[in-house]
């Protein structure tokens, strides 16, 4: 495997991992889903998904 | 491809002598680590002799359970994608999603449950981590996640009430709330014991709060969702917060930072309060992420040091405590309170809670549950090998120094080094004055709650690989301040969790305390909570006898049982399926772990032994009380009800414990005969069988496969 190929990898891991993609994916989706809804910016989204992760807490282990 | 959608290959010659080659490299690992006596071995030896067999059971145990126990099938759709709606339900990159789980599970536990077993000698300690993993913990982490996905994501709880019945349900219910309170008050109190005192750490994990304010503030105003560069900055101030923290510890500023365990439980429990009820993009998301990186970095560098500086092993392979039950760490025998010592890292239960939370929403095909499951507690376990290598490559007088609880090591360094000659071991008062000064603390004697131990095996294997002797004392606060971190993610995230379940719980009583936005049902309900675990904290960091010595058994036992629910539903729900055949993979790490905790419970309510029965040792201290007497380690007639009082509580925790538990299996066992004679499958939960539409390529390079996850969707 390259470096290139290799930092790739990497590099969308760790967006993957922490989130930071999530956002992309999700007009990707309102796009396809709602064509006709403009798709909220990314401040408008940050918001209601930790509105949302605040409804919905998870457990950390031990 | 058969019809399940999973690709299988036949074996070639060189996958033939590869596993063979593992197999054998295992074997001498492990006949090193077992038959050595009387000289010190490489650590080396352990770390290889976990990884070839957990490399074998991953690559033969796992797939024989994924594939003929719980007959995965890729062609079923999963929850993730019958029901995907951008954010609960969400097919996950497997790699991505091991990564979530991982972060998940993994916290402070496998750190100091193998420190203080390694009172036993490291070989049994290690044998339990790795078997018990292969066929324990890892087996009820991957048939939770399996049974939980199957069932588009319910909780244990909701399992237990639906496929059980009302009264195991209910059972159940209490049961993780109680456990969850316990492990709460536990984690804390290894905190307290690890910054008491100490104003290097104190400063450095208390700076983490505006630290975690301030990257709250960054991601939410001023760059939002860009959370790689917001942790990068987060990590470089948590190292600066490091630097300052030394020079904080030799300045003025040493006294402001210098705190008692009172303080400081006051200051966790008004921290544990606070954090619970600001919104979650404050404080809990952006200490989230610093501790996620922080954990995998650490535990990155701590496998690196011990392959490279390759210490040797300073413990007894067994030591006389493991036969005559009365070392000072914890009391009791092996068997059965090394198996409950060693929680996380060989069988957890509070893994069931994660395995039916979050994760099961988001696998993509059913045969990756093998990966996630199986594979993350595999990790985790190594990570609780590398805690015991830690923990025993230290001189075993310093580690009985530091664990050993105040009331046996007495006032001062000479008392301290006379105590540990007196069971056995030696260190000389002015040893044990140096090493406190390599690590730059006021002192190591009775340090206990395995952080600090576990921080000084760090620094000791660190310190040989990057920066030497005079970087010791940094990489000691670096080890505290990392364990403190995600311990107090743990405590807030926790906090959250036992609000919800209370606020459900209340919510049948009285409709208004479970609405999850009603601003005063939050703060009663948080406060509850905080009440709780606030209370058994206190009682630890003020009990003459040693807060951890005490408590740590509670929470070893309350995690232990909890995987006993896990594994009773587990099983029952196999044999539900009609796999009575297959019962055994599940029920035998059952029969294993009723009779661990059951053994160590008994013990604990019924031993004459006051060291070990909760109730012997309220009779010895109420009868002097009665008396007018004072008994060492009390000081006083009030330290003298304190005993009394913490020892009845104590106890009857455990009892309420067990009757939990005996409840849900004799639930459970009804259940499960009944299943066996029914003529027809009884009803289940299950949800049925829906085709994927989803086509995943099992082993492709890394962008691809998110690509055709993410694209082929519409």
């Amino acid at each position: 495997m390259s470096l290139g190929r290799l930092l790739t990898g990497v590099s969308w891991y760790l967006r993957e991992i922490t989130g930071a993609a999530d956002y992309e994916r999700y007009c990707e989706r309102h796009r396809i889903r709602h064509p006709n809804v403009p798709v909220p910016n990314r401040s408008a989204y940050e918001r209601e998904r930790a509105r949302h992760r605040e409804e919905n807490p998870q457990s950390r282990c031990c | 491809m058969p019809g399940n959608g999973i690709r299988s290959t036949k074996p070639n010659q060189k996958s033939i002598l590869l596993w063979t080659a593992v197999a054998l490299a295992g074997a001498l690992a492990w006949g090193v680590v077992a038959l050595a006596r009387g000289e010190e071995i490489s650590a080396i030896w352990l770390v290889v002799a976990a990884l070839c067999s957990y490399a074998i059971a991953y690559r033969f145990y796992s797939r024989f359970i994924a594939r003929r126990v719980l007959e995965v099938d890729d062609t079923r759709a999963t929850p993730a994608e019958r029901l995907e709606d951008g954010v609960d339900f969400q097919p996950t990159d497997r790699r991505v999603l091991f990564g979530h789980h991982f972060a998940a599970i993994a916290g402070a536990g496998p750190l100091v449950g193998p420190v203080l077993a390694a009172q036993m000698g490291y070989l049994p300690s290690t044998i339990w981590i790795v078997v018990g993993v292969i066929f324990a913990g890892a087996v009820q982490d991957m048939v939770v996640l399996f049974l939980s996905m199957r069932r588009d994501g319910k909780s244990v709880g909701q399992m237990a009430r639906e496929e059980i019945g009302k009264v195991g349900g209910i059972a159940a219910l209490v049961a993780v709330f109680a456990i969850m309170i316990i492990l709460l008050a536990v984690l804390a109190l290894v905190v307290v014991n690890a910054l008491a005192d100490s104003p290097w750490g104190t400063f450095s994990v208390a700076m983490t709060i505006p630290i975690a304010l301030f990257m709250g503030f960054y991601l939410r105003y001023l760059r939002p969702g860009r959370v790689l560069e917001t942790s990068a900055i987060g990590v470089a101030l948590l190292l600066l917060a490091l630097i300052g923290g030394g020079w904080v510890e030799n300045s003025s500023l040493a006294d402001a930072f210098t705190w008692s365990p009172t303080t400081l439980v006051f200051c966790l429990v008004g921290y544990g309060f606070v954090a619970s009820v600001l919104p979650v993009w404050m404080l809990l998301a952006p200490r989230d992420y610093l501790s996620t990186f922080m954990k995998v970095g650490t535990i990155v560098l701590l496998a690196v040091g011990v392959i490279v500086a390759a210490p040797t092993l300073r413990q007894d392979a067994v030591s006389p405590f493991a036969a005559s039950g009365e070392g000072p760490v914890f009391a009791g025998a092996l068997f059965p309170f090394l198996f409950i010592t060693i929680a996380c890292g060989a069988l957890s239960g509070f893994h069931a809670l994660v395995a039916s939370g979050t994760t099961p929403k988001l696998v993509q095909k059913e045969s990756q549950v093998r990966m996630i499951g199986y594979g993350a507690m595999l990790v985790e376990s190594f990570v609780a090998v590398m805690a015991l290598v830690a923990a025993s490559i230290l001189d075993p007088g310093l580690y009985y120094a530091m664990n050993a609880p105040a009331s046996l090591l007495g006032p001062s360094l000479e008392s301290a080094s006379q105590a540990v000659t007196n069971i056995g071991f030696s260190i000389s008062p002015a040893e044990l004055a140096a090493a406190a000064k390599a690590v730059e603390e006021q002192t190591l004697v009775s340090r206990t709650g395995g952080a600090p131990t576990l921080a000084v095996g760090m620094a000791e294997i660190f310190s040989q690989v990057f920066g030497g002797a005079g970087m010791k004392a940094f990489w000691y606060h670096f080890a505290i301040m990392f364990e403190a971190l995600f311990i107090l993610t743990t405590v807030d995230a926790g906090t959250r969790v036992g609000r919800f379940m209370l606020q459900d719980m209340l919510g049948n009583v009285w409709k208004p305390i479970g609405r999850v936005n009603w601003k005063p049902g939050i703060w009663i309900t948080s406060a509850l909570v905080v009440i709780c675990w606030g209370y058994f904290l206190y009682a630890g960091a003020s009990d003459p006898l040693g807060g951890i010595n005490q408590l740590f058994p509670l929470f070893g036992i309350a995690n232990q049982l909890l995987a006993a629910i896990a594994l009773t539903i587990a099983t029952t729900l196999l044999i539900k399926a009609g796999k009575l055949r297959w019962a055994w993979v599940t029920g035998i790490p059952l029969a294993w772990d009723v009779a661990v905790t059951f053994t160590a419970s008994w013990q604990k309510i019924f031993s004459d032994d006051p060291k070990v029965g909760f109730f012997a040792q309220r009779e010895r201290y109420a009868e002097a009380l009665d008396a007018g007497k004072v008994l060492p380690p009390a000081k006083t007639l009030d330290d003298m009800r304190t005993v009394v009082f913490n020892s009845t509580v104590d106890g009857v925790l455990i009892v309420i414990f067990l009757l939990l538990v005996i409840l849900i299996i004799a639930n459970a066992a009804v259940v499960c005969v009944r299943a066996v004679r029914s003529p027809q499958p009884l009803p289940t939960a299950e949800a049925p069988y829906v085709a994927s539409e989803v086509h995943v390529a099992p082993r492709d390079g890394a962008p691809e496969e998110a690509m055709v996850a993410a694209g082929d969707r519409g």
